[in-house]
């Protein structure tokens, strides 16, 4: 039996919209299952990140405490590293953000814009970072696919090289925003 | 047209080509399918060298030269491409990327963005210095038009064409450095200019979405810059 490459997918401060371009492969996932395996991510069940990954693709900027720990966590368990569209590889809309006083921006959505019980949340919801940061300004970052979000022809191309051993030369293949 | 050319030969990418004496390297690249990039260079506008994009390495100097204002010479030995250019092209994208806050996903000029092109182009994947989400605002007072700093960069692309075809001059450069900004009049917000006739040509030229036409949401902001090359023509040849 021939081992199969451990692949994680992580979810930051993003919208989903790249977890559903990786989805748009369509067909192709099919043909993936064969060769990787699937051992963390927002469309599977298990709740810890493994140990040793080989290839992990992290969707969303680093905009929360949370964000920080898990990405820190996942960068120290991973072999390569992908920041996966745009709110990964510059912070795109979750940094508009940066603009703005992290209390200012809190205020605005639990109290000014919050009809029923006005308040900050104490519990679950994590703190906030005063900047919204793209992903390699925390850890360093392998291989960046821009685009919002990247075409799942893209997201294939890459994984396909990385699978090989190659990191992906995107030079003309993906731009920033759409 | 010049009656008697004075025609010189040079090489480019090892490439040999003829020119008139009076062609800048840029022009006489494009006129031989040789890409260089540029962005406050725009065919029928005098030229400034302020993006320093189109950068070029002439033998013999240790010099970088921007090509849209380097004349050709005789027996000029240029190269457009090479990894110390590539280099300092990218960082130069990068510094522009990381200035102001542009960001793509959500601009009226997605998909027809000439600074979006270039990093597509010359395979910036990613900004390596760290962002500065400069505070720059938006004038939305004119009529027709709004201006976004957020998208500007400063390539005066606007300045020149209202002072050169339009004749108004509105557009102008007020401050230094990163705390430059294009301005109407005597930095009076756009929708009180005496001066601006709302041609639109400064909008039509803008490489990006900092300058854009009311009503247009993402994407939509596509720009027509045909006019300009053909209205310089018609003007020098009578």
């Amino acid at each position: 039996m021939t081992t199969k490459a451990k692949v994680a997918t992580v979810w930051l401060d993003g919208c989903s919209g790249c977890h559903m371009s990786f989805l748009d492969m369509d067909e192709r996932l099919v043909g993936l299952a064969d060769k990787i395996e699937l051992v963390y991510s927002p469309l599977v069940d298990n709740k810890v990140f493994p140990d040793d990954v080989d290839v992990t693709l992290v969707e969303g900027a680093v905009s929360s405490e949370d964000d920080l720990a898990k990405i820190r966590k996942v960068r120290a368990h991973t072999k390569v590293l992908v920041s996966l569209g745009d709110c990964a590889v510059t912070g795109n809309v979750p940094a508009m953000r940066n603009h703005f006083d992290t209390i200012d921006v809190t205020n605005r959505a639990y109290f000014e814009n919050a009809a029923l019980q006005q308040q900050l949340p104490c519990e679950v919801v994590p703190k906030l970072l005063d900047r919204v940061r793209p992903v390699h300004e925390v850890v360093k970052v392998d291989v960046h696919i821009p685009g919002c979000p990247p075409p799942a022809d893209v997201i294939h191309f890459a994984v396909a090289e990385m699978l090989e051993g190659r990191l992906p030369d995107l030079t003309g293949k993906t731009r920033f925003g759409m | 047209m010049a009656s008697a050319a004075h025609v010189v030969t040079l090489t480019i990418d090892g490439r040999d080509v003829s020119a008139n004496a009076d062609d800048t390297v840029l022009e006489v690249a494009r006129e031989n399918g040789i890409f260089i990039p540029r962005l406050c260079n725009i065919d029928g506008l005098t030229p400034v060298g302020a993006c320093r994009l189109c950068l070029i390495e002439i033998k013999g100097s240790p010099k970088l030269v921007p090509a849209c204002v380097a004349k050709v010479t005789e027996g000029m030995e240029v190269t457009t491409k090479s990894e110390r250019l590539d280099r300092y092209r990218r960082v130069i994208l990068e510094m522009l990327f990381a200035e102001r806050n542009h960001i793509c996903s959500v601009c009226v000029s997605n998909g027809h963005c000439e600074l979006q092109a270039l990093a597509l182009d010359i395979g910036m994947t990613h900004v390596r210095v760290p962002y500065r989400y400069l505070r720059v605002g938006i004038d939305a007072s004119h009529d027709r038009f709004i201006v976004d700093h957020n998208r500007c960069v400063l390539c005066t692309r606007c300045v020149r064409v209202c002072d050169e075809i339009e004749g108004a001059h509105t557009w102008d450069l007020l401050g230094r450095g990163t705390n430059s900004r294009v301005i109407t009049d005597l930095h009076q917000p756009w929708g009180e200019s005496d001066t601006c006739t709302s041609c639109g040509k400064c909008v039509n030229v803008c490489p990006t979405g900092a300058l854009s036409i009311k009503g247009h949401s993402v994407a939509e902001m596509s720009k027509r810059k045909q006019f300009l090359p053909y209205l310089t023509l018609m003007r020098t040849e009578k």
